[in-house]
């Protein structure tokens, strides 16, 4: 009886990260969650910034002297996104809470026992669809806006500068948001529990900080990501807001804080 | 071959694994018995590498899990029922695990094939029912085609076709030569499948032997007796070396003779018997005698094994119950 004629029938080497990317994109394409997440991120993303850029068109005649002096076109046709980041939002959580609420952690970790390697190539793929899908969004939102603002109102182009800095930045925020939650996800592990955290990093926690005095609020909102993403998403800076390359940093800050707290709880909690 | 060397979990202040140090072995189906809660999924998943142990070391093919080249080649587990997404079909489940290790995707299908799930491979695993989530985890584990298999109460949930099934499976890959390590709560399925115990109460061993000594020496043989002159039987049982205990409505009850010499003995003393007739326990009662306060039977001499017909009986009788 050899077992050992059995037991090492594998090619040469060790299991490689090309075979856990592989593994990881068909886990992200084969379940519906994947598809109505970014349908609902396509549909919010450009929606609403055709909501916004129409009804500014229609109202510039009348519109304040003070709202146009902070008008942004750009950053106009991409508002969708503030809301369309809720939805990237729910499928990162979903990419790492679905494995630990539905038991398929277990067999990924048998299969790939190197935890880190796991959440890597989760972050690589569902970051690169999100990315993929976020600058999409980002682009045909812009397009969009601006040929509806076209003839009303002041629109911009990507020619002009600053511009399509902007628009690609607002993909890439996207799929930071992404990743931010999948990180909150692999801290959480539970899907309600996650989404939650994530709702109140992106909206309740700017609410409460309303409350507080203008130097702390003025001085401490920048950073949130809800205020990164618009200030990456604009051409004309804003007060009080970072600028684009900036924002850019402080987005890293985020996912690299969220990604590697997940890693190292990952390593250390039992499965 | 899997080597665990004085495993100990803990949560909290309870010990879930206490102290397990044990061998399985290739080319025979290994049963990991223990009463629900006793620790034998921890210990499955510390096998695993899943959950850290707090001391101690497994090993599978002399290394710890995750120094394995291509884990799912060399280890194959079902660890729980309904380990996978609900939305997600069977097919893409099996692709996306034979991706990882590198495994043909021609051996999804044929792995499909092989527990029956042909027909139903594309359908969402969400809409199985238990036994046929049973069958996709079987699926999981011979995806790879390892040499090592751990299956967690593999029968749960399956009809008595399903049993039958996973019962030929689990022989068949033991007599390929395959380490087959499968755990229950059920003595009686596991004396039609096992050749070989590892038996644990609370965490702890209690146990490590051949089924066929466990059966053995866990089947209390005994001779009821009753009769108008037991009193006078008494002292002679015990002059031949039996062990004798008087039951509630007044037979005795002994342990070391058979039925034929008590008979014998009351003849010569000229004794008066109504009743002779040779009892045993269940092995399921032996089980749970044997579990239910570990430490009476820890480290006690184990007796030789017994005739085998007897063991055949007692194993036929359980299985019928």
């Amino acid at each position: 009886m050899s077992t050992t004629a059995i037991a090492l029938n594998g090619p040469e080497g060790h299991y490689r990260a090309s075979g856990s990317l592989r593994s990881e994109w068909t886990k992200l394409r084969t379940v519906r969650s994947t598809v109505w997440t970014l349908v609902a991120l396509v549909a919010a993303g450009i929606g609403v910034g055709i909501i916004a850029s129409a009804e500014t068109a229609s109202h510039w005649s009348t519109m304040s002297l003070a709202d146009k002096v902070g008008y942004d076109p750009t950053n106009l046709s991409l508002t969708g996104l503030a809301l369309g980041q809720i939805a990237i939002g729910v499928l990162g959580v979903l990419v790492i809470s679905a494995e630990y609420s539905t038991g398929t952690i277990r067999a990924t970790l048998a299969a790939v026992p190197n935890r880190p390697l796991v959440l890597a190539s989760k972050a690589a793929i569902f970051g690169g669809v999100a990315l993929l899908v976020g600058e999409l969004v980002a682009f045909v939102a812009f397009l969009t806006g601006q040929s509806l603002l076209s003839g009303h109102a002041p629109h911009a182009s990507l020619g002009q500068p600053g511009v399509l800095q902007a628009v690609v930045l607002a993909g890439v925020y996207v799929a930071g948001i992404g990743l931010v939650a999948m990180g909150i996800g692999t801290i959480i592990r539970h899907t309600a529990g996650a989404i939650s955290a994530l709702v109140g990093l992106l909206f309740i926690v700017p609410l409460v900080l309303q409350a507080f005095p203008s130097s702390i609020k003025n001085s401490v909102s920048q950073y949130f990501p809800s205020d990164v993403g618009s200030a990456m998403a604009s051409v004309h800076r804003q007060a009080h807001a970072l600028s684009p390359g900036a924002a850019f940093g402080v987005l890293c800050a985020y996912v690299v804080v969220a990604l590697g707290i997940g890693a190292w709880l990952m390593v250390r909690r039992d499965a | 071959m899997i080597e665990a060397r004085g495993l100990i979990k803990r949560y909290g202040k309870t010990t879930a694994v206490d102290d397990l140090t044990f061998e399985v072995r290739p080319g025979q189906v290994t049963g990991f018995l223990g009463p629900n809660g006793s620790g034998k999924s921890t210990t499955m998943r510390m096998i695993m590498g899943l959950d850290a142990p707090d001391a101690g070391s497994v090993r599978i093919n002399g290394r710890p899990y995750g120094d394995l080249s291509w884990p799912l080649r060399e280890v194959g587990a079902l660890l729980e029922a309904k380990a996978f997404h609900p939305g997600r079909s069977a097919a893409h489940h099996l692709t996306a695990l034979a991706q990882t290790n590198a495994i043909p995707t021609a051996r999804v299908d044929e792995v499909i094939e092989l527990v029956g799930l042909g027909s139903v491979a594309h359908r969402r695993a969400g809409k199985f029912s238990l036994g046929m989530g049973q069958r996709l985890g079987m699926a999981s584990a011979l995806i790879g085609d390892p040499g090592v298999l751990l299956f967690d109460e593999p029968i749960n949930g399956l009809d008595p076709e399903g049993i039958r099934w996973v019962r030929n499976l689990l022989k068949s890959l033991a007599a390929d030569g395959r380490t087959v390590f499968v755990s229950s709560h059920l003595m009686s399925e596991m004396a039609l499948t096992a050749d070989h115990l590892v038996v644990i109460g609370r965490g702890a061993m209690i146990a490590e032997m051949p089924v066929a000594a466990f059966i053995a020496q866990s089947s209390q043989h005994f001779v009821r007796v009753r009769g108008p002159q037991l009193a006078g039987l008494i002292p002679v049982l015990h002059g031949a070396g039996a062990t004798v205990t008087t039951d509630d409505d007044g037979a005795l009850s002994v342990v070391g003779l058979e039925a034929s010499v008590i008979g014998d003995l009351a003849g010569a003393n000229q004794l008066v018997l109504h009743e002779l007739s040779p009892q045993s326990a269940s092995l399921e009662e032996a089980f749970m005698e044997l579990t239910h306060d570990s430490v009476e039977y820890r480290g006690d001499p184990q007796p030789p094994p017994k005739e085998s017909v007897d063991q055949f009986g007692s194993t036929e009788k359980v299985r019928s119950r």
